[in-house]
């Protein structure tokens, strides 16, 4: 049996995890949804400049009262930290495609074994747009993906195939979930860390998807701290 | 006010806005509710004006900003990157009622860009491999192959800035500034809405973001906050 999580300790937990994966200065986006919330755990000694795509470099946390025209590209309301730069759509779209973005996290829809990425149309919704999730997927040199690991109906997402339409091909390089840690190398996944309480089995059961296991398979990194 | 007296470029609302034909393609700034120039949208409403193909990120929410247009039936197209938060986009595109075009953002930006300084096509990596890549012409350089992208000019550009200088050189505000300074460049008809008209000489040559050579028109806005 698979842990009871409550949401707010599933959104925490994967969250923790993604804010380990960065390195001192290292320029990242990130994407609505549980990815916004990664910014809250990044570890004291790493400094993370925060890049959204709508046109500030070193975004700061909200501020105690917001100004309705300074907002990140999820709608959160920002603040401007000492060094930070506002720059246009199109420079900042020039920094994430050049290549200048060193991480990208966003969520996802579906995931498959080769990296492959939906996460903008909802089936049998047309039309609501991929914003700028193609871009920086593309663009940015590490596409962490942080989501719940199955459907709220509890269907897996992390599949053989994607069926819904893609984002983009093979981009995908870390899968975190509330359950697991997924690394993508050359269109191979490898399970590479497991939450408290999951058993291989029970991991097996919600993921469609073919992968290795590392050996040894540490747990998650930061449940500890929860 | 002296700037407003020597500002040759400076109209009415409803002038500037009357200088937009039926039919136009039309470039509008803003990414959700942050640097959209919301008097001359709803001036825009108010004119009637219809047929318009909408080039912008967004199309804000239902009959409100932006939305308003589609609301009041003004709109035969959109070009764009993200209608999530106006559901009356899906609806009237599945009724037949208009044609969208969705493009991702950084392709959509750079794209206008191209159009500003006379590139006519560039290729991208965003969208191979998608749905958008149909139709599209691909070309592989090195290992990876591109998607090719045709610049996206418009015959009007609608634009929100923060201050004009009375030659129309123009700074922003914050995150209101996002595709603001790119579809200045993109537009035969550029008319910029300002929070704040200052007296030639008055910003910095070195702040100076938009040069007023872009600039057609200036309306004063009512300074959002």
């Amino acid at each position: 049996m698979l842990p009871e999580l409550n949401e707010d300790l599933v959104r925490s937990r994967v969250a923790r995890r993604v804010a380990k994966e960065f390195g001192d200065g290292d320029v990242v986006n990130l994407g609505i949804g549980i990815p916004t919330l990664v910014s809250d755990y990044i570890p004291e000694n790493i400094r993370v400049i925060f890049q959204t795509e709508n046109g500030v470099i070193g975004a700061g946390p909200a501020p105690e009262k917001p100004d309705l025209r300074f907002i990140g590209a999820g709608g959160r309301h920002l603040t401007l930290l000492p060094g930070s730069a506002l720059i246009s759509s199109d420079l900042s779209f020039g920094l994430i495609r050049g290549g200048h973005v060193d991480a990208t996290v966003l969520g996802a829809l579906e995931v498959n074994q080769e990296g492959d990425l939906a996460n903008w149309m909802v089936p049998g919704k047309m039309v609501p747009g991929m914003g700028g999730a193609m871009d920086l997927v593309t663009g940015a040199r590490h596409v962490i993906i942080a989501m719940t690991h199955t459907t709220k109906k509890g269907g897996a997402k992390i599949l053989k195939k994607c069926t819904l339409p893609l984002t983009a091909k093979g981009v995908v390089g870390l899968i975190v979930t509330e359950y697991a840690v997924f690394r993508i190398r050359e269109g191979k996944m490898e399970l590479v860390e497991i939450a408290p309480d999951v058993t291989l089995e029970d991991l097996k059961a919600v993921t469609e998807a073919e992968y290795t296991v590392a050996d040894p398979l540490p747990i998650m990194q930061g449940t500890e701290e929860e | 006010m002296d700037a407003a007296k020597n500002c040759r470029k400076l109209k009415a609302i409803d002038e500037a806005i009357g200088m937009i034909k039926k039919g136009s393609r039309v470039l509008i700034g803003g990414f959700g509710n942050a640097g959209d120039p919301k008097k001359l949208i709803e001036g825009l409403c108010i004119s009637g004006t219809d047929e318009l193909v909408v080039m912008s990120n967004d199309l804000g929410s239902p009959n409100e900003g932006l939305g308003k247009l589609l609301s009041n039936n003004q709109v035969r197209g959109l070009i764009g990157t993200y209608y999530n938060w106006n559901p009356e986009v899906a609806m009237a595109y599945n009724e037949g009622k208009i044609f969208v075009e969705l493009v991702p953002q950084g392709t959509f930006a750079e794209a206008v860009r191209a159009a500003g300084v006379g590139i006519p096509a560039f290729y991208t990596l965003s969208g191979v491999g998608t749905e958008i890549a149909k139709g599209k012409e691909e070309k592989t350089f090195g290992e990876k192959t591109y998607l090719l992208q045709e610049a996206l000019k418009a015959d009007v550009a609608l634009i929100k800035a923060h201050k004009a200088d009375v030659l129309g050189n123009l700074v922003y505000y914050k995150t209101a500034r996002n595709f603001n300074p790119v579809m200045a460049m993109a537009a035969d008809l550029v008319i910029a809405e300002v929070d704040e008209l200052v007296p030639g000489g008055e910003l910095d040559p070195e702040s100076i973001v938009t040069p007023h050579i872009f600039v057609d028109v200036l309306v004063l806005g009512g300074g959002d906050r």
